[in-house]
């Protein structure tokens, strides 16, 4: 499949340039790449998922490799991988349901795995059950589950492989549809990707009232389709935009606000913690949501963040589901972080003789950082596609989008 | 002498209860609070005086909201006096101003357009006051005559007033004022009525002929004649008193009475959402700023020009202003323009070119040097007000001018008098400014370790010189300058720090949190440090004393007394000043950045551009300041001390 790799290769290529940016846009390329790495990818007869998941990770390690701040990538690929598994699951225990086959089945990558107990459960229950052993037992998969366990031990791992081969008339169908199923899914997974904003805007109505005072900063379509929607509804409200220097994202955002006739009004990042005690509220698009509720945002997100704290103004974050990271972060501000080039901030030519190019010889360093790490306890409040969170909640929801597998890759 | 005045400062308060309270009171006095709140009255008073300042040779400007102190008219020894002094009053004592709010003059009230008279400093106020109404129905619109009868009315019902009560309650002040006046008493008088005759018998004419229409030609003019009749005699007593009064009245500021208390709490600053002041306020102005369309709502209150456009107008209009000190002018301009920026470079070229001023001062004949340098200074001021709002610095700085020329002593010669102003200027500079900075910089020397990592932002003249001493002790240590748009004001300073050798870091307040990890002590410079401990200081600093308190990092406010001023701000909002918006949206040396080149005139867009903030004082760890090393709860201390201290040296 040389089309494949030299896709593979041309995105990795753009990604490490950074000519791509933008966890939307990165999460969307990647997830078609990803599409078309599975249909392309010759499942062998046997084992078919692992094949799928092993071909996903390779493409994934190489994506990701290629610019690890770029969270989102890492993120789909593992919504991916998530998605193959758990066609899976549901497949095999559909065919087993299908052939009244009362011997339980596996997942072959799931170790902790779980019995099939009632085998004239539907498909889509026992992918939900099977799905339940990726989190925390609930109170109820304990009680249903306790009989189960016990049956547990006795169920040979490679059922499905024995059973799949015994069944060769199914097989090629099997396969075929596994494929199929998971390119149905990681389309649904795109229209998810597309569709964020939507979902996001629609609960804008919910959080901003009339005469509202917004403060944001960056530029993030998720905030620009948030604060349209609600004027969309007739709400009429201020928006503040810091300009975000040294990228000017906000003029960006400010232009279009004011194409589309909100009344917006450009500050300069320093002028933050002026302004915010006259603001009711800031809202921000997130680079990423780490799984701690931690957020990664354009910088001087965290300048905004203690200086809303300091005035007790809610501090909002939008992030698409495909935004939150599994991964809990240490020392994001450095290790999640990219310094961009100094000419953004000095004229080249006049301090070049005494910048300091790493060999120590120069006196003069510039510091430009791309992003900036909200610590939790300063975000009031996520909204995702899903609905608002709570800072504290961001793992649990995490859990529900990534297999507990594919954390590391 | 000090010891006869002091008494009248506490009298001075009385005297004006006297007006608004009791009738059987001498009527001069009460005449005029009368004056001042009958509606068509004032109005006509207001609405005469900025077109009469324009023209009326006293070249003392009236503020239309102030209430010239009761006494000027009680003093009189005659009740026609008292009328024609009535009269006169309203419209004239505008000198008075600075002696009655004064000090910290940011263009709400005080805005004097002395200036825009022509040429004509030397004579004196009062018969041209005299002649005031005339004039001003003359340069009035028909219909604002009609109220000037009314004016007359009031003089004449005085003119009515028994003689015996006026004289009694003046009389003492009378005679210790012409005691102080040394000048001859004769010659000034005869002078003084001549002009008086002139002006009043031109002015009636000139009243007669202007206003044929609504008021009836006969009842004006022969108002006038009779004011004029009054004026006559009145007159050269009535000016002396009033110079004197005034030497009285700026005199009393010295003492830290009662009253000067309340004279030095911060009054109400010129609001600029009030509309009708900003169109008073603009009739007067000698600097034609066009007033920015797109406006934040937040900060209507605040002065929003467009920039830009009032320099080539003032620059032609150079030699129209006439009695503008070159100096003084000079000083504007590079406000204006923005040459000279910095609350210390921009409050010495302010003292320097009041040095300027006193060296070619000389008193007009028949006026008082304390009164009338006060009034020059104040419209100098306000000058400097119209170019750039003043600093809080400079306020105080004006302050300290005025009550030096207050309290010089009046047996002084003028050349001594302009000696002593000078030295104490010098002296102010040296010792407050210069020398306080040293101080500083010796005391927060002792802070610099080897291997700190010191953060400062912005270009805080103070920091500067802190970081180039330390460097001279052979510290070793690391600056990270931290700055902001749209000013940059931190390139400046770095590339002086690296020119020493010093070793740098350079970055953007919005990477403050990347950065703060490894600072150990932040120096920051301060505008004004308020007495609630709110450090008053260049936008931004705020927010790096949030990080950095955010990150356990000590902050330190290096800031000089003289700085230090006893007002309180909770916000950033309340006051501050606005730059130039259309800097924001134009990036300097980033052509690639212009997503709003064509949307600054859209209405739905404005640009905020801010030059302050209110960093609260919990950020603060120690305000480094020429009294040494303090807590920011330390700060109302050192401004009652240090205003004591700059009162009485």
């Amino acid at each position: 499949m040389p089309d494949v790799q030299s896709m593979v290769a041309e995105f990795v290529n753009k990604l490490r340039k950074r000519k791509i940016e933008g966890s939307q846009a990165t999460a969307k390329c990647t997830v078609e790449l990803l599409r078309s790495v599975i249909s392309h990818q010759r499942v062998p007869h046997a084992n078919q998922a692992a094949a799928l998941i092993d071909a996903v990770k390779a493409v994934g390690q190489q994506l990701v490799a290629a610019n690890p701040v770029e969270l989102a990538v890492g993120n789909v690929v593992r919504r991916v991988l998530h998605i193959i598994r758990e066609e899976d699951l549901s497949l095999t225990t559909a065919a087993m349901a299908g052939l009244d086959l009362l011997d339980a089945s596996d997942d072959d990558d799931i170790d902790n795995c779980k019995g099939i107990g009632y085998p004239a459960m539907s498909a889509a229950v026992v992918a939900a059950a099977a799905r339940s052993t990726l989190r925390p037992p609930s109170l109820q998969t304990l009680l249903e589950g306790t009989p189960e366990s016990a049956t547990v031990p006795y169920t040979s791992s490679s059922g499905a492989d024995s059973e799949s081969k015994s069944k060769s008339a199914d097989k090629s169908s099997l396969t075929r549809k596994l494929k199929h199923d998971v390119i149905e899914g990681v389309n649904q997974l795109i229209q998810e990707i597309s569709g964020c904003h939507e979902q996001i805007a629609e609960q804008a109505i919910e959080h901003i009232h009339q005469n509202e005072v917004i403060l944001t900063l960056g530029s993030s379509r998720t905030v620009l389709e948030f604060l349209c929607a609600a004027k969309e509804k007739k709400r009429s409200f201020r928006v503040f935009v810091a300009e975000g220097a040294p990228r000017y994202q906000g003029h960006l955002l400010a232009k279009e606000l004011v194409a589309r006739g909100l009344q917006t009004t450009v500050i300069t990042d320093s002028a933050v913690f002026a302004m915010i005690s006259r603001v009711n509220m800031v809202i921000i698009g997130a680079h990423a949501v780490m799984a701690n509720g931690g957020v990664i945002g354009p910088v001087g997100v965290n300048m905004a963040a203690l200086a809303a704290k300091k005035h007790a103004v809610p501090f909002v974050v939008l992030a698409g589901s495909h935004k939150l990271c599994p991964l809990y972060p240490h020392n994001p501000e450095v290790l999640l972080n990219e310094l961009r080039s100094p000419s953004e901030l000095l004229d080249f030519g006049e301090f070049s003789d005494c910048l300091d190019f790493g060999a120590g010889s120069g006196s003069l360093q510039v510091v430009n950082p791309t992003f900036d790490y909200v610590p939790p306890n300063l975000v009031s409040l996520f909204i995702t596609d899903t609905g608002g969170h709570n800072p504290s909640y961001m793992y649990r929801l995490i859990a529900d989008y990534y297999s507990a597998d594919d954390l590391v890759m | 002498m000090e010891s006869r005045r002091n008494p009248r400062a506490v009298v001075d308060p009385k005297v004006r209860q006297v007006g608004f309270f009791t009738s059987s009171q001498p009527e001069s006095s009460s005449t005029q609070p009368h004056q001042q709140q009958t509606d068509p009255i004032s109005a006509s008073a207001s609405a005469s005086s900025p077109p009469v300042s324009t023209i009326s040779p006293s070249g003392n400007s009236l503020s239309p909201v102030m209430i010239p102190p009761p006494r000027l008219n009680s003093s009189d020894t005659f009740p026609l006096r008292g009328a024609a002094a009535g009269a006169s009053s309203a419209v004239s004592p505008s000198s008075f101003s600075y002696s009655n709010r004064r000090d910290f003059p940011d263009g709400s009230t005080t805005a004097s357009p002395g200036r825009h008279s022509r040429g004509s400093f030397v004579k004196s106020s009062t018969p041209v006051a005299s002649s005031l109404p005339g004039i001003g129905m003359d340069s009035m619109a028909a219909a604002k005559s009609s109220s000037v009868p009314a004016s007359g009315l009031t003089t004449v019902s005085v003119a009515t007033m028994p003689p015996g009560l006026a004289e009694k309650a003046s009389g003492m002040e009378v005679q210790s004022d012409q005691k102080k006046n040394s000048k001859p008493l004769k010659e000034k008088t005869t002078k003084a009525e001549r002009r008086a005759i002139q002006e009043a018998q031109r002015a009636a004419k000139a009243a007669a002929k202007a206003d044929g229409g609504k008021v009836p030609p006969g009842t004006s003019a022969s108002v006038a004649s009779t004011s004029v009749k009054a004026a006559k005699p009145a007159k050269p007593s009535t000016q002396k008193n009033e110079v004197a009064v005034a030497a009285g009245v700026t005199e009393k500021k010295g003492g830290p009475s009662e009253k000067d208390r309340k004279k030095d709490a911060p009054h109400p600053r010129m609001q600029y959402d009030d509309e009708s002041r900003v169109v008073k306020a603009k009739r007067r102005a000698v600097v034609k700023q066009t007033e920015a369309k797109n406006r934040v709502e937040l900060f209507r209150h605040l002065p929003q020009y467009e920039h830009g456009t009032q320099l080539p107008d003032l620059e032609a209009k150079f030699f129209q202003l006439d009695p503008m000190h070159p100096a003084v002018y000079k000083v504007g301009l590079q406000y204006l323009s923005g040459d000279i920026s910095g609350g210390n470079a921009r409050c010495i070229a302010m003292l320097q070119a009041f040095q300027e001023v006193v060296k070619d001062y000389s008193t007009p004949p028949e006026k008082n040097l304390n009164r009338d340098m006060t009034a020059k200074i104040s419209s100098y001021v306000s000058f400097l007000i119209e170019c750039r709002p003043l600093s809080i610095s400079m306020g105080n700085a004006i302050r300290f001018v005025k009550n030096r020329i207050a309290k010089l002593p009046i047996t002084l010669s003028e050349s001594e008098a302009k000696a002593a102003l000078q030295s104490d200027i010098e002296r102010f500079i040296n010792d407050k400014i210069i020398g306080a900075d040293m101080v500083i910089v010796k005391h927060a020397v002792t802070k610099i370790r080897d291997g700190d990592v010191l953060l400062t932002y912005g270009s805080p003249t103070a920091v500067e010189m802190i970081l180039l001493h330390a460097h001279e002790l052979k510290k070793k240590f690391r600056v990270l300058v931290v700055d902001s748009r749209p000013k940059l004001e931190g390139q400046l300073l770095l590339r002086r720090l690296i020119k020493r050798g010093i070793s740098c870091t350079y970055t953007h307040i919005n990477a403050i949190s990347y950065i703060m990890h490894e600072v150990t002590k932040v120096f920051l410079g301060a505008s004004s440090v308020l007495s609630n401990g709110t450090v008053y200081s260049r936008v931004g600093t705020a927010c790096v004393a949030m990080v950095a308190s955010a990150f356990r990092v000590p902050v330190l406010v290096c800031c000089e007394a003289y700085k230090f001023h006893e007002r309180v701000q909770l916000d950033s909002i309340c006051s501050n000043e606005l730059g130039d918006p259309n800097a924001i949206s134009k990036v300097h040396g980033r052509e690639d950045i212009n997503y709003l080149d064509g949307l600054t005139n859209n209405a739905n867009l404005q640009f905020l551009n801010l030059m302050y903030d209110a960093t609260p004082s919990d950020y603060i760890s120690m305000i480094i300041t020429d009294y040494g090393m303090v807590p920011p709860t330390s700060v109302p201390v050192i401004v009652r001390e240090y205003q004591k201290e700059h009162l009485l040296v």
